[in-house]
């Protein structure tokens, strides 16, 4: 039987604010246990929860990008369950009435193809803490410095149809918080979780499958393998007649399989109420305009202004904006008078290569764009040679100084004097009287034997276009 | 609409309460007097009334985006009965 796969996934974007979602604590990452937590994230009796500014024009921000719809009036409501890293025994979420209504985004796929992704909701709510399970003699440790971190949960419609749709719409929205500004998108530190509710169906049926809900996925490595996985356990259960049980299953990434949680728990029975010690938010067109005035360049705008501006392919384009650093970095370089297509090459893969080799990240990248731009400019006033370039960027990159100081120092200088280059060709056509009545012969490929020759003399500094023209001129004069 | 005793138990449990067998009975008349209740508010036309969150007519007030809270763990967690390390301790829990 032909299987169809269906998903829609649950993102958790944790917002980049410097405070907590209710309460005045820090939300910085990586501080001693509970040293973040305050009588508000406690649950300690008779604090009042205040909303922060900074989470709401997030969200607005987030909106607006996904072309969602946006009420007036928004609702934070309580999800009740028992756990000990959620102190006052309910989240502060949303249920009706969350702040970011229906939207869409759009992804690309492999095929060049686009297409339309719904997003059902993204609602405002509070992150819970950590249990530790280490030995506690027999106990658990919690630490509730991330109780309270604002989050953003970006709900999908089931619209993908395969893993690497749901991927490429997991990376899409990834990149598109990270362009806003709302969120670091730090997968490791959990400040980016994708949960994904996968079913399976014969292709062609119109009813959903019973799908399972997959949790605890740190990477977007991960992400395709757990939908992997957990699509060929589907396929193998409804093949030999089994039914698939509804359910939440983490991924174990060691193991590389998906496992029931086994929770009793499991009873979704949140009874949401809206929560009496908030008061409905009100957004007024002037906080929404407010929002829409911080919005960044989007990536898919970015992108289609570096095609028109810059007559870069398509391909350069997805990759110059990949990230706004990448972008930015970008322009700079041509700012400062590079040719638009040489450097989205310099960009894209020497200087991409270079840092992916020494694991560096762009911001921490040793070569500036002024000092790539200043490079890029001796390729084009023909100062040195494509080749020598090479060298002279990892010069620069080993902080041997700018463009011209390490030609200079180096003498690396192209040779462009026909004279000289002249003379020098004569010489290694009198030196060689074999390979020169060979190739008077018609072996024509012995072209780059001389080239190379002429090259060794140089140290690879003749203007390669001239040394041709001669070498031409004399072997066939 | 009434509550029948599995009713109650589940209840119960969700809200982590311990209820006595002989209790339980009574519960399910009680909270099936109050649904009672509500029914009668169900025949009232509401056509045109916007649903409401809060009996407050007021917008909730928000905060600056500023840190406030200094670090006060050793006063929040001098109320703890179990402290080690900085953690909370709490009875283990498994998933």
């Amino acid at each position: 039987m032909q299987w169809e796969t269906v998903i829609g996934l649950e993102i958790h974007t944790q917002l980049a604010s410097k405070s907590k979602i209710f309460s005045g604590a820090s939300i910085a990452y990586g501080a001693e246990p509970n040293s973040q937590a305050c009588i508000v994230d406690l649950g300690f009796p008779g604090v009042l929860p205040v909303l922060n500014e900074a989470a709401v024009d997030m969200a607005l921000m987030f909106g607006l990008a996904v072309d969602a719809e946006i009420g007036s009036r928004s609702v934070f409501a309580r999800k009740n369950y028992f756990y000990p890293d959620l102190p006052k025994g309910y989240q502060i979420s949303q249920f009706e009435l969350p702040i970011v209504g229906r939207g869409s985004l759009t992804i690309d796929l492999e095929d060049g193809q686009q297409k339309v992704i719904g997003i059902t909701r993204a609602h405002l709510e509070e992150d819970a803490g950590k249990s530790l399970h280490e030995d506690f003699h027999g106990m658990s440790g919690i630490d509730l410095n991330r109780a309270g971190t604002p989050l953003l949960e970006i709900v999908s419609e089931p619209d993908m149809r395969s893993i690497k749709e749901a991927v490429a719409y997991a990376r899409k929205i990834h990149q598109l918080v990270v362009y806003l500004g709302i969120c670091d998108g730090n997968m490791q530190e959990g400040s980016f979780r994708v949960d994904a509710n996968l079913s399976m169906r014969p292709k062609g049926q119109q009813e959903l499958g019973t799908r399972t809900e997959l949790k605890n996925i740190n990477s977007f490595r991960f992400l395709e393998r757990a939908m992997n996985f957990e699509r060929e356990r589907q396929i193998d259960l409804l093949e030999s007649g089994k039914t698939v049980v509804q359910e939440t299953r983490l991924y174990d990434a060691d193991r590389d399989e998906t496992r029931s949680m086994r929770s009793k728990e499991e009873a979704n029975d949140y009874r949401y109420f809206p929560d009496p010690d908030l008061l409905p938010v009100e957004i007024t067109e002037q906080r929404l305009a407010q929002a829409g005035e911080r919005m960044p360049e989007l990536p898919d705008q970015k992108k289609a202004r570096f095609v028109t501006d810059y007559q870069l392919s398509d391909t350069d384009a997805t990759l110059l904006t990949q990230s706004r650093q990448q972008a930015d970095y970008y322009e700079q370089v041509v700012a400062t008078g590079a040719d638009p297509k040489i450097a989205a090459n310099w960009v894209t893969v020497e200087l991409a290569g270079a840092l992916n080799k020494a694991g560096l990240e762009l911001t921490d990248s040793p070569v500036s764009a002024e000092h790539l731009g200043g490079l890029l400019k001796r390729i084009a006033d023909n100062t040195i040679s494509g080749k020598l370039a090479k060298q002279v960027f990892e010069a620069i990159w080993q902080g041997e100084g700018d463009a011209d100081t390490v030609i200079e120092a180096k003498g690396l200088k192209q040779i462009t004097d026909s004279g000289q280059i002249e003379s020098i060709i004569d010489e290694i056509i009198v030196a060689n009287p074999k390979q020169v009545a060979q190739f008077q012969a018609g072996k024509e490929k012995l072209l780059g034997f001389f080239v190379g020759q002429v090259m060794k003399q140089t140290q690879g500094k003749a203007n390669p276009g001239q040394v041709n023209q001669i070498l031409l001129k004399k072997l066939k004069g | 609409m009434s509550l029948d005793r599995s009713d109650v138990e589940k209840i119960a449990h969700l809200a982590r309460l311990a209820l006595d067998e002989n209790q339980v009975e009574g519960y399910a008349a009680e909270l099936s007097n109050i649904l009672a209740l509500v029914e009668q508010l169900e025949a009232a036309d509401t056509d045109n009334i916007e649903p409401m969150a809060h009996p407050l007519h007021m917008a909730q007030r928000l905060r600056e985006d500023q840190v406030t809270e200094p670090d006060r763990r050793n006063q929040n967690q001098a109320v703890a009965p179990l402290v080690e390390n900085g953690l909370y301790l709490v009875p283990k829990v498994i998933e």
